[in-house]
């Protein structure tokens, strides 16, 4: 009946574990409690739950990102104080849930917190770049953030009931496999990992569609701003990466579940090629990570130098050849595995030469810099400590590409650091940065720029702090995922990481602060215009938040900039004549159902309750047949009530003629409304 | 396959002309498995160009993908995946095998 | 939206907005079928690399038979011809033609399904499952996706029979036929490399 689910499952069994289990319980009962308090039950379910607007969808993936980026690096500060004090004992984290512990703040931060948090952006963002209403296939954007949820769920309740995987965020087998790990562990994270991939396979498919067809009359290729052209690139190495990690999660779970001999040790199993499927999906996964993150500095970069972008073409040409030669490099991350030379040569050179576009790309953003007006807010101030730290870290990466130096250096701290230099000021800054940037159209009022400022300075000197001392120790020879070790020498560099840890958690702290500041203090950081960077491109025409429309009329693009380019001809703010009625789509319970199902489903092959399994199952298959089958799933907003939500827009505007960034002390001029009544 | 996503195609000439090539590029590969007549390298290689030949048979007769009737963008996502599947698989067995061959495993 | 029975699904005379959205519905479509021929290009590769790990047990040699192949791929490639005659029919608004069609097309699928049902259970019978060798994981698994996604189109035919019975051949229908159309062609395509890739080869 409960298949192999027993009442051992409770992580009764150590004080650690039952404090997290506590903690996740604690954490989902405040959420009902506040949401309770609050009596917004109603607004919570049916304004946003069910909701298939990508603004709103946006909102939730950046919600579910910031909170597993707290539950990511918990493991992270726990880690680090383990390895701090653990020379010569056993510190206080028994191996076992070390092990969980490194597996977790590796999924956790790749899958559910990069992953939600780049999804979000783009999903908010994106539509409004190219002048259109929402994505190509708004149902199918909202099951794939539920299924994202979903894959989050059995990753927090595996603190709660089971436990999680040790195996590493790879999961190699044979360690992963059956023989070796026969609980539920690893059918945590395999489905985990299997259920969001499904999503951001459909997300790389919505956002592809969407800036091929959706784009406003005008918005040709080549005047699609270049978080825009990232994206497009990030979505086809989505649709053409993920499919790999369902084969290679796929075929491990079939292993596990029904004794099959893909990559077991006995009976013709051959381990070697799942390590080979998952980085052929692992490689080009960094790039979905990084390429949007390029994006919104591009768009932060030109905002603050107050300069149009410098390069266009070579950033467009650029990131094509990032993505295209993203899936030509997948080996150089087992070098060391035991190919021929001619074989890790091959990859090494193209490991070398991928980083080539990158470094044109810095060289870019720094002439669009040079002979700029720069404003130093937060988001710039990220975009900033990431041009200088990232060159470090991809320094370090062309070491690494080179065979005979990774043999030396794979699986050593120097790997950890190369990929944390990239990830955290890549990645994370330029989330943060766009976070910062976009907050005030997603909600119409600006962060604090004080407590960005000061999460800024954590955060980089935190980064340098705990990931720096980790080069020199990987060139001592001190390995991965150690729990703990006998050397003193490497105890020093280990209390500098810890401590740049805590500096981190205050950085997170800051971010925490200016929340709740900002939401304090919104009332006089109003964001009145929809504009409150003098920004470049067509997000920024719409109102903050926007009207769920987006633009009450298409906008015609005539240039890059295309924003910048109706301000400077007078025509940004023009109310037409007549409004016309507006297609939306009708707010639906099912994407969240087929989110629980698929949750339901992930739990119940973890236990081998069959019964239930199947039960998800046919849920799934009946909802897609029931939404499959319906028709009428858009409902018309009449033109009077557009007519309405413009017109209390526009007096908005008329209250806030001056561009708020006037009073900005390195503030060039140029827009339109300044001195207008 | 034209960019509407409504049927368009009113004859059912090019179904009937897909399944005759595609009959007869299916029945030469069996029979030569089934005769045995050919050495094994050579009979791989007529199966290999057999199959090539009737996908593309596919793609024509029953999907009706033209280089003018087909958009762009189709077009290019096929090229794409073509290109990578080459790429993936291709490198997969490149590695496996040099691996197996390093190791005998 | 008012059609007879002989009105046609003519696109020039729908609204911008309708007709754009079946293009990107076609066209979002035919990318997941990209995205899926990565998944069976991957299977592919796996099984060429696991070809020799028999593992002491049953190889292809012994365990195919040219004539259920034979059969299997007769069956499937007629349904990809009589689903051919379905869109005929739906380009003529013939809706009785397309239900006949459709039905023919889904036994002739079932069909399929009853061979290939038959020769995996025989292979398991006889102690030559996925679980016998690596060998025979990657066969199940390359053959048996593919199975999967022709049951998935099967259940996929009946809801579309049974959405023409009940709405007839309005527009979103014909568009979601047109889908089915792709993903059903692209299955065929899939069955000329499993018989050219796993069949034919191990029986030479």
């Amino acid at each position: 009946m409960f298949g192999r689910l027993t009442i051992d499952a409770f992580p009764f069994y150590s004080a650690i574990a039952a404090s997290g289990a506590a903690i996740t319980v604690l954490g989902a009962l405040s959420v009902i409690a506040l949401i309770t308090y609050l009596r917004a039950w109603r607004v919570v379910l049916f304004d946003w739950v069910s909701s298939l607007d990508h603004k709103k969808i946006g909102i939730m993936y950046v919600m579910l990102a910031l909170v597993m980026l707290m539950r990511g690096f918990i493991d992270a500060a726990m880690m680090r104080s383990q390895q701090a004090i653990a020379l010569g004992n056993e510190g206080y984290l028994p191996a076992d849930h070390f092990d969980q512990i490194f597996t977790s703040h590796g999924t956790i931060m790749i899958f559910f917190m990069a992953m939600p948090f780049l999804s979000g952006l783009i999903n908010h963002i994106m539509p409004q770049q190219i002048g259109a209403r929402d994505v190509a296939f708004p149902f199918m954007n909202a099951v794939s953030l539920w299924l994202t949820a979903a894959g989050a769920g059995l990753v927090l309740i595996s603190l709660v009931i089971g436990k999680f995987s040790t195996a590493g965020w790879s999961g190699y087998p044979p360690y992963s496999g059956a023989e070796y790990n026969p609980g539920v562990g690893v059918d945590y994270w395999l489905w985990a990992v299997l259920i969001a991939g499904v999503g951001s396979t459909m997300s790389g498919i919505n956002f592809l569609v969407t800036i091929l067809k959706c784009r406003a009359p005008g918005m040709h290729l080549f005047r699609m701003p270049l978080f825009t052209w990232t994206v497009f690139v990030t979505s086809i190495l989505m649709i053409f990466a993920f499919p790999a990690l369902t084969v290679a999660c796929g075929l491990l779970a079939l292993d596990r579940t029904f004794g099959m001999h893909f990559f077991t040790n006995a009976m013709g199993g051959n381990m070697m090629h799942y390590v080979n499927l998952f980085w052929l999906w692992g490689h080009p996964e960094v790039y979905i990570l990084i390429l949007p993150a390029f994006g919104v500095f591009s768009e932060v970069v030109a905002t603050f130098s107050q300069k149009r972008l410098f390069g266009y073409i070579s950033l467009v040409l650029a990131t094509m050849a990032i993505g295209i030669l993203s899936f030509t490099v997948w080996l150089h991350h087992f070098f060391t595995m035991g190919s021929s030379a001619d074989v890790n040569s091959f990859f090494g050179i193209m490991t070398t030469i991928i980083a080539v576009p990158t470094g044109v790309k810095v060289f870019d953003w720094l002439l669009t810099m040079y002979r700029g007006r720069l404003i130093f807010k937060p988001p710039m101030l990220y975009t900033i400590g990431f041009l200088v730290t990232f060159v470090i870290g991809g320094l370090s990466g062309v070491l690494l590409a080179l065979p005979p130096v990774d043999y030396v250096m794979h699986n050593t701290t120097f790997l950890v650091a190369h990929f944390h230099n990239m990830i955290i000021p890549g990645v994370l800054f330029g989330y943060l940065a766009g976070y910062m940037f976009w907050f005030p159209k997603a909600f119409g009022f600006k962060l604090n720029e004080t407590w960005g400022t000061r999460s800024f300075w954590c955060w980089i000197v935190g980064f340098y702090l705990a990931f720096m001392p980790l080069y020199v120790l990987g060139l001592k020879g001190m390995p991965r995922r150690m729990e703990h070790y006998d050397i003193a020498a490497w105890q020093p560099h280990l209390i500098v990481a810890a401590i740049g840890a805590f500096i981190i958690l205050l950085g997170i702290i800051c971010l925490g602060i200016q929340l709740a500041v900002s939401i304090r203090d919104r009332e006089q950081t109003r964001d009145l215009t929809g504009d409150p960077w003098n920004g470049r491109s067509l997000e920024w025409a719409t109102s903050s938040p926007p009207a769920p429309y987006n633009f009450a009329i298409l906008p015609n693009v005539q240039s890059i900039d295309a924003f910048w380019d109706m301000k400077h001809r007078g025509v940004a703010y023009q109310q037409p004549d007549r409004y016309v009625d507006i297609a939306l789509p009708k707010n639906t319970f099912i994407p969240a159902f087929i989110g629980g199902a698929a949750f339901v489903f992930g739990f119940a092959v973890v236990w081998y309750i069959w019964w239930l399994a199947v039960l998800a199952l046919v849920g799934i298959t009946l909802a897609i047949i029931i939404r499959a089958s319906d028709d009428e799933t858009e409902f018309v907003l009449p033109a009077r009530e557009v007519q309405t939500i413009e017109d209390a827009r526009f007096a908005k505007l008329a209250k806030a003629p001056r561009n708020e960034m006037v009073d900005d002390p390195g503030f060039a001029g140029g827009s339109v409304l300044e001195g207008s009544t | 396959m034209d960019a509407s996503g409504l049927p368009v195609e009113r004859s059912a000439r090019p179904y009937l002309i897909g399944l005759g090539l595609a009959l007869i590029l299916t029945a030469i590969p069996f029979a030569l498995v089934a005769a045995n007549a050919l050495p094994r390298f050579t009979t791989l290689v007529i199966i290999a160009v057999a199959a090539i030949l009737q996908i593309l048979v596919h793609f024509r007769f029953f999907l009706h993908i033209g280089l003018r009737s087909t958009p762009l963008e189709n077009l290019a996502a096929l090229a794409f995946a073509a290109i990578l599947i080459a790429f993936m698989v291709g490198g997969t067995l490149w590695i496996m095998f040099d691996l197996h061959h390093r190791m005998m495993v | 939206m008012n059609e007879g029975a002989s009105a046609t699904i003519e696109t020039a005379a729908l609204p911008f907005a309708e007709a754009r959205k079946y293009e990107e519905k076609a066209f979002g479509f035919w990318v997941y079928l990209m995205s899926d021929a990565i998944i069976f290009a991957l299977l592919f590769a796996t099984y060429l690399v696991m070809l020799d790990n028999t593992a002491g047990g049953p190889t292809g040699q012994q365990l195919f038979s040219l004539e259920r192949a034979a059969g299997e791929t007769t069956l499937l490639l007629l349904s990809s011809t009589t689903f051919g005659f379905a869109s005929v029919a739906l380009a003529a608004s013939n809706r009785p033609r397309v239900l006949q069609w459709l039905v023919v097309t889904a036994a002739l699928g079932l069909g399929f399904l009853f061979l290939e049902f038959g020769e995996f259970n025989g292979m398991i019978a006889e102690g030559a499952g996925p679980d016998r060798s690596g060998f025979l994981s990657a066969f199940f698994a390359l053959v048996g996706t593919h199975g999967l996604h022709v049951s998935v189109g099967i259940i996929w035919i009946l809801v579309m029979i049974g959405q023409v019975l009940a709405k007839g051949l309005t527009r979103p229908v014909a568009s979601r036929i047109m889908r089915l159309g792709l993903f059903w062609h692209f299955l065929d395509i899939i069955w000329i490399g499993i018989f050219s890739i796993v069949y034919l080869p191990g029986l030479i």
